[in-house]
C-alpha cells in the first residue's frame, strides 16, 4: 500500500478516535454545561443534610446555579458545614433561604435556595443564616403513625 | 526419597527464579525501548504504518463489539431496571458502565488478541528468518527499527479504540433503548450527562485505556522478540501474548478501579 494511502486511513482512524471522544465529552458527559467560569463559595449549616453529597446540585427555582464542593462536621456546634460554589453570574441577598429537598421520592438530593428580600446581596465566605434541614423519611413517617395511634386513643 | 525432596525443590526454585529474572528481562526491554523511541518520532512513517496495523484494521471488530455490548447491556438494563420504575436510568447505566469499565478494557482484551497477537508473530517470524540478526548486522538497532515503533503504535491506537467503543456502545445503547424499547429520549440523554462527569468518568476511562495499551504492546512486542526462532516458538509466544495481556489487564483494571472509584 502507498505511503499517501496509508496516512490518509490513519488519519481518518484518528480523527474519528477523537471524535469520539468529542462526542463522549460534550453529549455523554456534563462538560458542556460543567461551568468553568467565576464563582464565589458560600456556606451553610444544616443540622441534618440527609444524602446530601459533594458535587450535588445547588438549585433556585429549579434552574442549577451551583454545586457543593465540600461537607463537613462542625464538631463544636454539631451542625454539618456545606461549602457551596455558586455561578458569579447569579447573586443572592444576604437573607437567602437554604433548604435540603429531594428530587423525586427517592431521587438524589439537592439545596434549594429561596429567595429573601434584603438590599445586601451574599459575598465570597459569607454563611447562610436561615437554613431548613433534609427531611428524614422515618421521622417522618414515625411522627405520622404517633399522630395516629394518639388520636385514636382520644376516640375511645 | 530424600533426593526426590531435594530435585522437587530445586525445581520449583528454578521455576521461580526462571519468572523473576522474564519479568527482569521484560523491564530492561522496556527501557529499552523507551531510549530507542527517538527513530519512532523523527521517522514516524514507521509509527504511522504500525498505526495503521494495530488501529485501522481493528475499527471493524471494536465498531461491531462496542455496538452489540451496548445494545445487550440496554436491553439487560430495561429489565432490571423496569422492577424499580426508573427505566429513565438507562442512560445512565449503560453509559456509566461503557465509559468507566467495559469500554477500556473489552477494547483492550479484543485489541489484546486482534492487534497484539498479530505483532508477536510478526516480531517472531522476523528473528525465526534472522531478519532481526540480519539488521544487526547492518548496524541497523532491531529495537529501534522495529520493536519501538510497534509499541509507540499500540499505545496511541488504543484510547482511540476504547472511546469509540464507549461512543458505538452509548449509540446501540440508544437504538435498542429508545428507538426499539422506547424509553423517553429527553430523559435517557438529561439524566446520562446529569451523572456523568467528565474528569470523574470519562478521563479515568481515557487513562485506563492508556495504561492497558501500554500493558498489551509491551507484553505483545515482549514475547515476540524474546521468542524461540522456531515456528513452535513462535506460535507459543503467541499464545503467551494473549493469555499474558488479557491477565495483565484484568489485573491492572482491578488496581485501577480501587484507585479512582472509591468512596467520596
Amino acid at each position: 500500500m502507498s505511503r499517501t494511502t496509508l496516512d490518509l486511513w490513519v488519519g481518518f482512524f484518528v480523527a474519528v478516535g477523537l471524535g469520539a471522544l468529542l462526542f463522549l465529552a460534550l453529549k455523554v458527559g456534563n462538560m458542556a454545561s460543567a461551568s468553568s467560569g467565576d464563582t464565589y463559595a458560600i456556606q451553610a449549616k444544616f443540622d441534618n443534610i440527609g444524602g446530601l453529597k459533594v458535587r450535588g446540585a445547588v438549585k433556585s427555582a429549579g434552574v442549577v446555579v451551583g454545586r457543593v464542593t465540600e461537607i463537613h462536621f462542625d464538631a463544636e456546634a454539631y451542625q454539618a458545614v456545606v461549602t457551596i460554589r455558586i455561578d458569579a453570574r447569579y447573586k443572592f441577598p444576604r437573607d437567602t433561604f437554604a433548604t435540603i429537598n429531594t428530587s423525586g421520592l427517592l431521587g438524589e438530593q439537592y439545596i434549594g435556595l429561596e429567595v429573601g428580600g434584603d438590599i445586601a446581596m451574599l459575598k465570597e465566605g459569607d454563611t447562610v443564616k436561615k437554613t431548613q434541614s433534609a427531611v428524614v423519611l422515618e421521622k417522618l413517617i414515625s411522627q405520622f403513625m404517633f399522630d395516629k395511634a394518639a388520636a385514636d386513643d382520644g376516640k375511645k | 526419597m530424600d533426593n526426590r525432596v531435594v530435585g522437587a525443590l530445586r525445581g520449583l526454585g528454578q521455576r521461580v527464579t526462571g519468572r523473576i529474572w522474564r519479568l527482569g528481562y521484560a523491564s530492561r526491554f522496556f527501557l529499552a525501548i523507551l531510549l530507542h523511541s527517538g527513530t519512532s518520532v523523527r521517522r514516524l512513517h514507521l509509527t504511522i504504518r504500525e498505526i495503521y496495523f494495530t488501529g485501522v484494521l481493528s475499527l471493524i471488530i471494536i465498531l461491531v463489539s462496542g455496538m452489540f455490548v451496548g445494545m445487550v447491556l440496554a436491553l439487560q438494563g430495561y429489565d432490571t431496571l423496569q422492577r424499580y420504575g426508573s427505566t429513565e436510568a438507562l442512560g445512565v447505566l449503560v453509559s456509566l458502565s461503557l465509559v468507566r469499565e467495559l469500554g477500556p478494557v473489552v477494547a483492550a482484551l479484543l485489541f489484546a488478541s486482534r492487534a497484539g497477537s498479530a505483532m508477536t508473530a510478526e516480531i517472531g517470524m522476523m528473528k525465526a528468518t534472522e531478519q532481526l540478526s540480519a539488521m544487526e548486522m547492518m548496524a541497523v538497532d532491531p529495537i529501534a527499527r522495529v520493536v519501538a515503533p510497534r509499541f509507540w503504535g499500540g499505545v496511541i491506537s488504543m484510547p482511540l479504540l476504547a472511546a469509540l467503543f464507549s461512543g458505538m456502545g452509548i449509540f446501540g445503547g440508544y437504538l435498542v433503548g429508545v428507538q426499539l424499547i422506547g424509553v423517553d429520549e429527553g430523559s435517557f440523554w438529561s439524566q446520562m450527562q446529569a451523572s456523568v462527569d467528565f474528569r470523574e468518568d470519562i478521563l479515568n476511562g481515557v487513562i485506563k485505556s492508556f495504561v492497558f495499551g501500554i500493558i498489551v504492546s509491551w507484553v505483545a512486542v515482549f514475547e515476540g522478540y524474546d521468542a524461540e526462532p522456531t515456528a513452535e516458538g513462535v506460535s507459543g509466544a503467541t499464545t503467551r501474548t494473549v493469555v499474558t495481556s488479557s491477565l495483565a489487564i484484568l489485573a491492572a483494571d482491578f488496581i485501577l478501579t480501587a484507585f479512582m472509584f472509591t468512596g467520596t
